[in-house]
């Protein structure tokens, strides 16, 4: 058996859980031995002293694991798929002079699959097999790499005991037993692959000193397996088996016990963190009540700890120095309450805020959808080729060289509003021609001197501040914008407190911008200079093409009236 | 002793007629919200024809990496793609053409982040090492991007994230320290902190309007929040999710944003219903959503999962329109093309996809 972090008792339970006949009937046990343990978990903790108690509960427990609902979530599938009535038929085949145990074969799990899922597509079902394989809750009984095949080949169920959800994270150490012990049993099936002797060569070199014990460890199970019943050896080995090529997998084969980077940072970093805050209080601890017990090994495990805090307890009570110590570690009571006044002012503000019904945020939706469908290369095939599809460049180029004529769709677009038109170069510079000839063109030089200015770096933005200040709104400035006074007074200030920021425009310019878009972007869409570069826009003569016409001219008709 | 107990309980008392009172206002808001959610999106959107796009398919495979690509960012000129391994390399593609254009070693490995600046001439990465590193590309001499390299910001944990908000000279990080930040990137000065999140911040957008200056995080405290960035406060916030939120994605229209998390569903939350509207899952998704990203009309929602697929979800009906399998390990971002004609996605099998 294989035994994980030199933890005993997990490896006694493996041990204790081994012998069924049934690997359904296991995992009943094996839950039961689980909550047994939780329990005993449970008490441990009830008798550490309070402070530890709050801490102990902050550290990482197997529900912060980032894996951990997409584990759960497969186990259900697994429980449903063990039902004795209604899971995926689990039986004994007899094979030429021997019996295979437990297995079903890979067409009945896609199957079982596809119908308790309502799952329309056979790739899917097959998918989801694989991934329950490649997670390690069922394996083929005779292939290292952790796949499922939707034909005959046989399938077995891993026992709850090596499920990923326990966190295993097995040492290279048990590997060297593992494949030691596998060539001390001269069987077919339990022959090294090629990848397998050629790791077990390179942990030899590697653990050369331990290697007689690791030797003792591997002989010793290896007597503790043959005294078992024949066909529970064969579901026990290669339940084994799976564990490792799970934890080990066979190159080529993807691990799936790789954490996300962020995801590990993070469990890291949380528990390294409350690690030493148990540390930190013990110690502190242990110096007040009881200094002739030093425990201040830095490699000291959660359990080391645990204990510690057990002989603390029994040492003396003096609850009063803990909360001292944990009310350190916790704001204060002046904190919490600032605290919860934040909370309570937040919480006002967001009832205060007006929101807008469902209904309504739908409708939104719903026509910018269909304004946009036209642009959505997902949904309307481009005015020219796509050029991933087509592998012709057409679209790009006719995009890059903005001469006129240019296409309808993208001078149409412009009509949607002004951030559309102020965000293609050539609309922008139509629309500041518009303005020139109204002898309005200063909003939008103002308006994208300021956007020029936030995109500043901040060394230059200072001095760029007061040129535009100059420029737009000093009483004898050359072009100057029309801003309200109170505007122009609270930028004044801003500008000449010595130290403009990027955003002491900020005023001004939504003034200015709400001033185009209400007044000169809504003239410009009416004006003859739109219309005409409209009309002289290139139209595409395709189904696409005709359909946006028709639809444009039905705009003009209401637009007209 | 007894003396003691007198002075903290008042406070106490306090403190407990605070928590009270924020109890009945989140009761309050919460029926407040019910009232304003008099139908679903889904419900609205029958009326819609459905669509389809069934012609998806792979057009491009990028090799090259040797390692889990972690990240990639399109290139405003719409055909160049940068990514970033797990081995610490940065490469460059013409993903048209699916050839290497330019490798970069980073100093460290497991580079998580990676992006274009809006000119095109600038690269953005980081990651483990805590830092955002930036490299300017082509311009004046034969020197190679990577001598030319300049360290922008530094927090004190991980770059999950980053981002150029609209402009070259500035930078926008999220962090495994919990914050976000603006960055000056010319000084590498810090021009404003955004705390807030109460774990790590695993990804920023910024909202597609004129001003640019609302952004919204995601973080491993399942919280979605927006910001705005001249404050430096959360203006907003969205904690409907089970786990954490991994991924963050502005609606093109800028007035809701959709989020993947690892209780494996995307939501679409509205800022002008301040809630969730929409949810998009199903009984057999079972691992995170990764990365979510938005097609041009916001019609479909692309996310990619931790199953080694992708999806694209109708958004507006809440069904799904087609899986894109391929990919042989997790899905770890997808991005569409600046011009709305592909998606890129880029996976632990250490290539990138181009569909379309």
């Amino acid at each position: 058996m294989v035994t994980m972090n030199s933890n005993e008792k997990t490896a006694q339970k493996a041990c204790q859980q081994g012998p069924s006949k049934e690997v359904a009937k296991s995992g009943k046990d094996d839950k039961e031995n689980e909550k047994k343990d939780k329990k005993d978990r449970e008490s441990m903790i009830a008798n550490m002293p309070p402070s530890v108690q709050a801490l102990m509960a902050t550290v990482p427990s197997p529900e912060e694991s980032p894996n951990y609902l997409a584990y759960k979530k497969m186990e259900a599938i697994i429980e449903k798929m063990q039902d004795e009535n209604t899971g995926v038929p689990v039986r004994t085949v007899k094979s030429f002079m021997s019996k295979i145990p437990s297995v079903f074969t890979g067409s009945e799990l896609v199957a079982w699959l596809t119908r308790h899922l309502n799952l329309e597509d056979a790739w899917e079902a097959l998918h989801l097999s694989h991934l329950l394989a490649a997670h390690g809750y069922l394996f083929p009984i005779d292939d290292h790499c952790l796949t499922v095949k939707n034909d005959n080949t046989y399938y077995r169920f891993q026992t709850p005991y090596f499920w990923p959800s326990n966190q295993w994270e097995p040492e290279n150490t048990d590997y060297a037993v593992y494949l030691c012990k596998r060539t001390m049993q001269n069987k077919a099936r339990l022959e090294l692959a090629d990848y397998e002797a050629e790791s077990l060569a390179r942990l030899q070199k590697m653990f050369s000193r331990k290697w007689e014990f690791i030797f003792m460890q591997a002989e010793a199970q290896s007597k503790v397996d043959k005294k078992r019943d024949k066909l529970e050896r064969k579901v026990l080995d290669s339940q084994e088996r799976a564990f490792w090529d799970l934890h080990r997998p066979m190159p080529g084969c993807v691990n799936t016990t790789e954490l996300d980077p962020k995801k590990l940072s993070r469990i890291n970093a949380l528990k390294e963190r409350r690690l030493q805050q148990c540390r930190d209080i013990i110690t502190q601890h242990n110096l007040k009540n009881n200094p002739i017990v030093t425990i201040t090994n830095p490699q000291e495990s959660e359990e080391a700890i645990q204990k510690n805090s057990e002989a603390v307890k029994e040492n003396g009570e003096s609850s009063h120095s803990e909360l001292a110590t944990l009310e350190g570690d916790k704001p204060s009571i002046e904190a919490q309450i600032e605290a919860a006044k934040r909370q309570v002012t937040v919480l006002k503000a967001r009832l205060e805020r007006r929101n807008v019904r469902v209904s309504k945020v739908a409708e939104i939706f719903i026509s910018y959808c269909e304004q946009y469908a036209e642009y959505d290369a997902f949904l309307t095939p481009p005015e020219w080729p796509n050029p991933w599809i087509s592998d012709t460049t057409e679209l790009w180029d006719q995009e890059k060289q903005c001469k006129e004529p240019l296409p309808l769709r993208r001078v149409r677009r412009w009509s949607f509003n002004l951030r559309e038109l102020l965000r293609d170069p050539p609309g922008r510079d139509h629309f500041a021609k518009f303005l020139n000839k109204e002898f309005s063109g200063e909003n939008l030089n103002f308006w994208l001197a300021v956007q020029e200015l936030k995109a500043l770096p901040i060394c230059r933005v200072a001095s760029r501040a007061r040129d535009i200040w100059k420029e737009f709104l000093d009483s004898n400035a050359p072009s100057p914008v029309n801003i309200d006074a109170a505007s122009r007074e609270l930028t004044r200030v801003r500008v000449e407190s010595g130290k403009p920021d990027r955003y002491c425009f900020d005023q001004a310019q939504a003034h200015v911008y709400h001033l185009m878009k209400s007044d000169s972007y809504s003239r410009y869409l009416r004006s003859d200079m739109y219309k005409d570069i409209l009309n002289g826009s290139k139209k595409k003569t395709s189904v696409k093409g005709i359909r946006s016409i028709v639809s444009f001219t039905g705009r003009k008709e209401t637009s007209a009236n | 002793m007894a003396a003691d107990t007198a002075v903290t309980s008042s406070p106490e008392e306090t403190l407990a007629s605070l928590v009270r009172e924020a109890e009945a206002l989140k009761q309050k808001l919460e029926e407040e919200r019910q009232k304003l959610n008099d139908v679903t999106l889904s419900c609205v959107a029958e009326r819609l024809e459905p669509i389809t796009i069934s012609n998806l398919k792979v057009r491009r495979i990028l090799k090259g990496h040797q390692a889990k690509v972690l990240c990639c960012d399109w290139s405003p000129d719409k055909r160049h793609i940068v990514s970033s391994s797990q081995d610490g390399k940065l490469i460059v593609w013409d993903a048209f053409t699916s050839s290497k254009e330019l490798t970069i070693s980073m100093p460290s490995t497991w580079v998580m982040a990676c992006a274009y600046a809006p000119s095109g001439n600038m690269l953005a990465a980081g990651g483990l090492d805590n830092k955002v590193t930036v490299f300017p590309l082509g311009g004046s001499g034969e020197e190679e991007p990577a001598a030319r390299k300049r360290t922008v910001a530094t927090h004190t944990s991980y770059m999950s994230c980053c981002l150029f908000p609209n402009t070259d000279r500035q930078m926008l990080t999220g962090s495994g320290d919990g914050t976000c930040a603006l960055w000056d990137i010319e000084s590498g000065q810090l021009l404003q902190s955004f705390q807030g999140h109460g774990a790590d911040v695993t990804s920023i957008d910024l909202a597609p309007s004129e001003m640019g200056d609302t952004f919204v995080s995601g973080g491993c405290d399942r919280a979605v929040l927006v910001w705005d960035m001249r404050s430096g406060h959360a203006v907003q916030a969205f904690d409907a999710h089970q786990s954490d939120v991994n991924s963050v994605r502005f609606h093109p229209a800028g007035d809701a944003l959709a989020s993947g998390s690892d209780d494996a569903s995307c939501r679409l939350f509205d800022l002008r219903a301040d809630r969730e509207v929409a949810r998009y899952g199903r009984e057999s998704v079972i691992f995170g959503a990764n990365s979510v990203e938005w097609s041009v009309s916001g019609r479909v929602l692309f996310a990619g999962y931790g199953d080694y697929t992708a999806c694209a979800w109708d958004a507006l009906r809440g069904s799904r329109l087609a899986l894109l399998p391929g990919h042989e390990h997790r899905v770890a971002a997808v991005r569409l093309a600046p011009d709305g004609t592909a998606l890129a996605t880029a996976s632990w099998d250490a290539t990138l996809r181009i569909w379309a």
